[in-house]
């Protein structure tokens, strides 16, 4: 039974069902292919990050979305048998292209891990450090840039009175906020973040979801993640993979409502896994 | 609302099928209490009536039962998509039910007071409503059992039939009251009898909108065809 003609009106006029206002995407993923070796790890995916949103992307172990991050900043480069087909735009410009400096992209496309990544260095130097490779600041206007970028991750109180100390001796979840400080130092375009809270506790993770939420002022953001519920909290899309394909992307509040694919139905529902 | 494929955590599957026998234990009580209101005003049948107001304390205490399910699973299962639905329809659900219980309750009660007037004019119309609303209540209560949303989708619309008998009974209740005062009592008593039977219509089709919603994700939006004007309807004096 076609509900609309029984209540008389298309369906695009009902408040639920309206499609979001498009927003101008910040990446746009064209005919993505990729492979490691003889193996397929992605099938033509086709997705857009809206300019400062937060895009999940969920799906089971081996579904292809850490993969997709992975292709995003040029990272399968430093190893040999893995190839991308296919076009990811940033800015008009196709990223996978041979004449894109990689070192450059990586820092307009910056990345956080799983595990926290800290240098064996001062919390001062943790910053500094990655500032120095792409640009040349004075003492005092790096100091600035330390603080800004440790104060926008929300450790500035917590590591002001101990910036020479080693960032070794900082909590997981400082140290995770430590690196996020790191990347947004280098002031990028977009920041991808690969389970960024798997290792922390629920505390730091939700700082972690908080400052997440803060940054898609600044960046257009990626977050790829195992919990359900992160993503329905943090995302404004959310895209669900599975065995290398694209099934569904709309609007959290959507997905984790009235997803339209059965598979993502059974997916976030835990029927199976 | 079943669905074809079973939770990785099984427990989880076991609370929703709970969840779904609460929910149909509900549904036949308030169900067999419309029944025995029809037969305590039809019939006369006082035993009937008081049958109808002690199976209202059930009817609440399963209420209380079903709530308090349905928070503890949001609270420890976090249901997304389909289950989330289903859960929080649940939620609704029982409360249109507990509402249709206290309607059927408040008709019981009025036919112990009919019951002592002569009643000089044929209840026929009252009857077919009745036999109507009932019908209604089971098709739905099915549609929740089987999360069926075509079913849903037929009583939402045969909820037309009710208001317009209703209307009929409205003017003729007055018709019989103009004509000898001494109706006025029973009539009185009659109007709200059918008034609460007219609730009850709505209530089952809020109860089609949501499990329409909770089966398909899709909302049964639009105005409801709806067909009570006794609202409207004034007795006019002769100019």
């Amino acid at each position: 039974m076609d509900v609309d003609s029984v209540i008389g009106r298309p369906a695009a006029e009902s408040e639920t069902s309206r499609p979001a206002p498009e927003l101008a995407p910040r990446i746009r993923i064209q005919h993505l292919n990729f492979f490691y070796g003889p193996t397929q790890a992605l099938k033509d995916i086709n997705l857009d990050l809206p300019d400062r949103q937060v895009t999940g992307m969920i799906g089971p172990s081996g579904c292809g979305k850490s993969t997709l991050l992975r292709v995003l900043n040029r990272m399968y480069d430093l190893y040999p048998g893995q190839r991308a087909e296919g076009e990811v735009i940033l800015d008009g410009q196709n990223i996978l292209g041979s004449d894109i400096d990689v070192i450059g992209l990586r820092a307009r496309i910056g990345m956080v891990f799983q595990k926290p990544t800290p240098f064996p260095m001062s919390v001062y130097e943790n910053i500094a450090f990655g500032v120095r490779l792409h640009q040349k600041l004075s003492k005092a206007r790096m100091d600035e840039r330390v603080e800004q970028a440790l104060t926008r991750a929300a450790l500035w109180e917590e590591v002001k009175d101990r910036l020479g100390a080693s960032a070794m001796g900082l909590s997981g979840g400082q140290q995770q906020r430590l690196v996020i400080a790191r990347t947004i130092a280098i002031q990028p375009e977009v920041i991808l973040f690969d389970e960024p809270t798997s290792a922390l506790d629920p505390i730091s993770t939700m700082k972690i979801e908080e400052l997440i939420d803060e940054l898609k002022g600044d960046f257009t953001i990626a977050l790829v993640t195992h919990n359900m519920q992160q993503a329905a909290r943090v995302a404004d899309r959310v895209a669900f993979f599975y065995l290398g394909e694209l099934i569904e992307a709309s609007d959290a509040a959507q997905m984790f409502t009235a997803p339209r694919e059965k598979r993502t139905q059974d997916y976030i529902t835990g029927r199976f896994g | 609302m079943p669905q074809d494929t079973q939770h990785v955590i099984r427990s989880f599957d076991q609370e929703l099928t709970r969840l779904r026998d609460m929910m149909s234990e509900m549904g036949g009580i308030v169900e067999n209490q419309i029944a025995l209101a029809a037969r305590a005003i039809l019939e006369r049948d006082s035993a009937a009536a008081a049958r109808v107001v002690e199976e209202d304390m059930r009817v609440d205490a399963l209420e209380r039962d079903i709530e308090q399910f349905v928070i503890r699973t949001l609270a420890l299962r976090q249901p997304l998509a389909g289950d989330l639905r289903q859960v929080v329809a649940a939620l609704k659900i029982t409360g249109d039910l507990e509402r249709i219980g206290d309607y059927a309750a408040n008709v019981a009660k009025r036919s112990l007071v009919l019951a002592q007037f002569a009643m000089p004019f044929s209840l026929a119309a009252l009857g077919h409503m009745a036999r109507l609303v009932q019908q209604n209540l089971k098709t739905i209560i099915d549609a929740v059992g089987e999360a069926n949303a075509e079913k849903a989708l037929q009583v939402w619309r045969s909820d037309l039939e009710v208001d317009d008998l209703y209307n009929g009974i409205f003017r003729e209740l007055i018709t019989y009251m103009m004509e000898d005062p001494r109706n006025i009592t029973p009539c009185t008593h009659l109007l709200f009898i059918a008034k609460n039977l007219e609730r009850i219509g709505d209530h089952a089709t809020n109860i089609a909108e949501t499990v329409h919603y909770a089966v398909t994700g899709e909302p049964l939006t639009g105005a409801r065809p709806k067909g009570d004007t006794s609202a409207y309807a004034v007795v006019r004096p002769p100019l």
